[in-house]
């Protein structure tokens, strides 16, 4: 089976290597992986400064460049999210909103697409650690498919997880969020740092990058010898 | 005076940078949240619940001006006065009035966020009425001469020893033992409570089909309020009533559980009406101030109207990372958190930063806490994209023209990749733009050689290995 590769720009351009983790854990759960060209950004950037009239084009775009694909696998929860949000941009009446469904509902989260579209719950990873999860909220409550990250993690050799406190709440990140209100963004992310230092991990794991980026960079500043690794990354780790 | 327009981020930035205020608050807010999470995860059958609640709340916005028209006759039929209030001013007004010509000189008041949104205190003490807040919480509020910082627990923010200190500046009496502060409390508000002309109750659920005013409390002060004194005048905004008792038991079954994570709080009150004939007891007059104050109005926005099942629970806020972080006083609003974020933005003269919405990090814990299934994320994103249509940011806009040029987009990323892939000189430049800002507690990873470069290698290297790093 073929899967078209959906590349949130962040990963693209800032952390590459969960793409490539992607592009391994695909391969081993027997999945050819495409990546089809002129992938830029999903628009969530646009619509959450509550921009709809710009993310359409990126979505008409998107549409287009995936239209073809028999799935859609991104690692990412919030970007999936806002692919999946594409039909409501457009009217009834609109022949896009119809094209918008078909994309949408072939679009999964690398977790998601595992567990729900393959059947795959172990993809036979090894990564001996200690670590704790990030529950993403974009992963977790806006596409519900925290589940499925969970699930495949408890199938990882080696790995040991411990919990946070609170691995539900949020890393303060929020995209603009964290520039509009640096201080209140950095006062949640200081909570998450601190639950996950108290957790005895020796590293963070989850499914969204944005969050990846936000705790790994208070970690990188704060010299804590803590990694942050994406979901991919860790599924991608050695053989069992 | 000032007249700059209110600022949520800096009075965001004050706020935490309060540390003694931030610890008391952490504290305070992760007990609230454990109690909450223990009650409704020990319940089976929440969601069932929470759709019995969604329903009746959804009935009372389906059939509202025929429910209000329907609790106006009961209430009178049970010998009770219904006053209708077009706005903030209005109501407070009408109260005084009331009062006034009453000769009412000293009213005791339970906990009513609908008299905080109307301003009462403030309208009564400039006629000259003597206004007691006897709900605990408030009350140390009131003494402190600040506003509540919690639709729910006002004094959240003050620690116990600060209560200690006013209460010892107040009234000569020194202890930080809860009992005996409590007995302090006490001894001032019973003798206010028998000398009082009038009660100012809030309203929880107002039943149309009985005429009956349902207020929960574990103090009593509410039960004395609203019976003690010779007046009672309970004070509701137009949305809080629902059709038949049954619904309200509907709403009684969610509501305590998401509040404080009690199956039902100490005193649940139902009154009906004044004293009848014969009776010893109860007030001699019961009025009913119903409060609009812009709801109507919302019940034409299909999108928005969902914020009126709102029950005061107070779960958003305490699940918020952002309310958790700042406490209620930074959004200068009566009602802060999610819910206060979207109904401030549609009340009334309500005051508080137009940009609000904004302050949000789209985590949707609020959504999956509330009891009545209020979408949060969806009516902020709403309110957001109304704000936006006056007006975007130029970085959003330019973000998004690169967006739909591959070319232009990779390409850009390949300038900043070269010329400062850490930006670290955009942040050592202007520490106070985004970029500086966000850097300030955090060391960005840098560009790097773009996914896309490296894919074709690795796809082909992973083939020749049989799919194997």
């Amino acid at each position: 089976m073929e899967a078209f590769l959906f590349i949130p720009c962040l990963v693209e351009h800032v952390l590459p290597q969960v793409g490539e983790a992607t592009v391994v854990v695909l391969e081993k759960a027997g999945v050819v992986p495409v990546l089809p060209t002129g992938q830029t950004c999903c628009g969530q950037f646009a619509y959450k400064r509550g921009c709809p009239d710009l993310v359409r084009p990126l979505a008409r775009r998107f549409i287009e460049i995936f239209e073809d694909a028999p799935a859609v696998v991104c690692p990412s929860g919030s970007c999936t999210a806002m692919v999946r949000r594409y039909p409501e941009l457009f009217p009834q009446e609109d022949p896009w909103r119809e094209r918008a469904a078909a994309v949408a509902a072939k679009t999964f989260e690398l977790g998601q697409f595992l567990v729900d579209v393959l059947n795959c719950v172990d993809v036979g990873a090894r990564f001996p650690l200690r670590a704790t999860l990030h529950a993403s909220c974009q992963t977790t409550r806006v596409l519900g498919v925290g589940g499925q990250t969970e699930l495949l993690l408890s199938h990882v050799d080696g790995l040991t997880l411990v919990p946070l406190s609170r691995p539900e709440r949020c890393c303060g990140f929020g995209g603009a969020f964290s520039v509009d209100y640096p201080e209140v963004s950095q006062a949640i992310l200081e909570d998450k740092v601190n639950d996950v230092l108290q957790s005895g991990a020796k590293a963070v794991i989850t499914a969204e990058p944005s969050c990846l980026l936000n705790i790994g960079s208070a970690l990188a500043k704060r010299n804590l010898p803590i990694r942050p690794l994406h979901l991919a990354e860790v599924l991608a780790g050695g053989d069992k | 005076m000032s007249t700059a327009p209110y600022n949520f981020a800096k009075a965001a930035a004050k706020a935490l940078a309060d540390g003694e205020r931030r610890t008391i608050l952490a504290k305070a807010i992760a007990e609230i949240h454990v109690l909450r999470r223990k009650s409704v995860d020990a319940m089976p059958d929440f969601e069932a619940r929470r759709a019995r609640a969604v329903a009746v709340r959804e009935k009372t916005l389906t059939r509202l001006p025929d429910l209000l028209e329907t609790l106006e006759a009961q209430v009178t039929a049970a010998g009770g006065i219904v006053h209708f209030a077009e706005d903030a001013a209005s109501a407070a007004s009408l109260i005084t009035q009331l009062l006034t010509a009453r000769k009412a000189r000293l009213v005791v008041k339970s906990k009513s966020m609908v008299s905080e949104e109307i301003g009462l205190n403030d309208v009564l003490a400039a006629a000259g009425i003597e206004a007691v807040e006897t709900d605990l919480g408030e009350y140390i509020v009131q003494l402190a001469g600040e506003k509540p910082s919690h639709i729910l627990a006002p004094a959240l923010h003050v620690s116990k020893e600060q209560v200690s200190e006013l209460f010892d500046r107040k009234f000569a009496r020194k202890s930080t033992d809860i009992p005996e502060m409590t007995r302090i409390a006490r001894d001032s508000l019973r003798r206010k409570f028998l000398a009082a002309d009038a009660g100012i109750t809030g309203v929880n659920i107002a039943v149309a089909a009985t005429g009956t005013v349902i207020v929960l409390e574990n103090e009593g002060n509410i039960r004395l309020t609203g019976s003690c004194p010779p007046i009672h005048i309970a004070l509701m905004s137009l949305e809080k009533v629902v059709e038949t008792l049954d619904d309200a038991a509907a709403v009684l079954d969610i509501l305590p559980p998401s509040a404080t994570g009690q199956t039902l709080p100490v005193h649940l009150s139902l009154f009906t009406g004044a004293r009848r004939d014969g009776e010893r007891d109860g007030p001699k007059e019961m009025h009913l101030v119903i409060l609009d104050n812009g709801r109507s109005q919302l019940m034409a926005d299909p999108i928005l109207r969902q914020i009126l099942r709102c029950i005061r629970c107070g779960a958003c806020l305490n699940v918020c990372p952002v309310y958790q972080s700042v406490g209620g006083h930074a959004y200068g609003t009566v009602y802060p958190g999610p819910m206060g974020s979207i109904l401030s933005s549609v009340l009334t003269g309500a005051v508080g930063d137009v940009r609000q919405p904004f302050a949000c990090t789209h985590c949707a814990a609020c959504a999956a806490a509330c009891p009545v299934g209020i979408d949060h994320p969806a009516l902020l994103q709403e309110l957001r994209r109304r704000l936006s249509a006056q007006g975007t940011d130029a970085a959003t806009v330019a973000f998004a023209s690169l967006a739909r040029h591959p070319l232009l987009f990779a390409s850009a990323a390949a300038v900043a990749r070269t010329a400062d892939p850490k930006l670290t000189h955009v942040a050592g430049l202007s520490p106070g733009s985004p970029v500086g800002r966000f850097l300030r507690t955090r060391a960005f990873p840098g560009f790097s050689r773009p996914f896309s470069r490296r894919f074709r290698a690795l796809a082909r290297r992973l083939s020749r290995h049989g799919g194997r790093s």
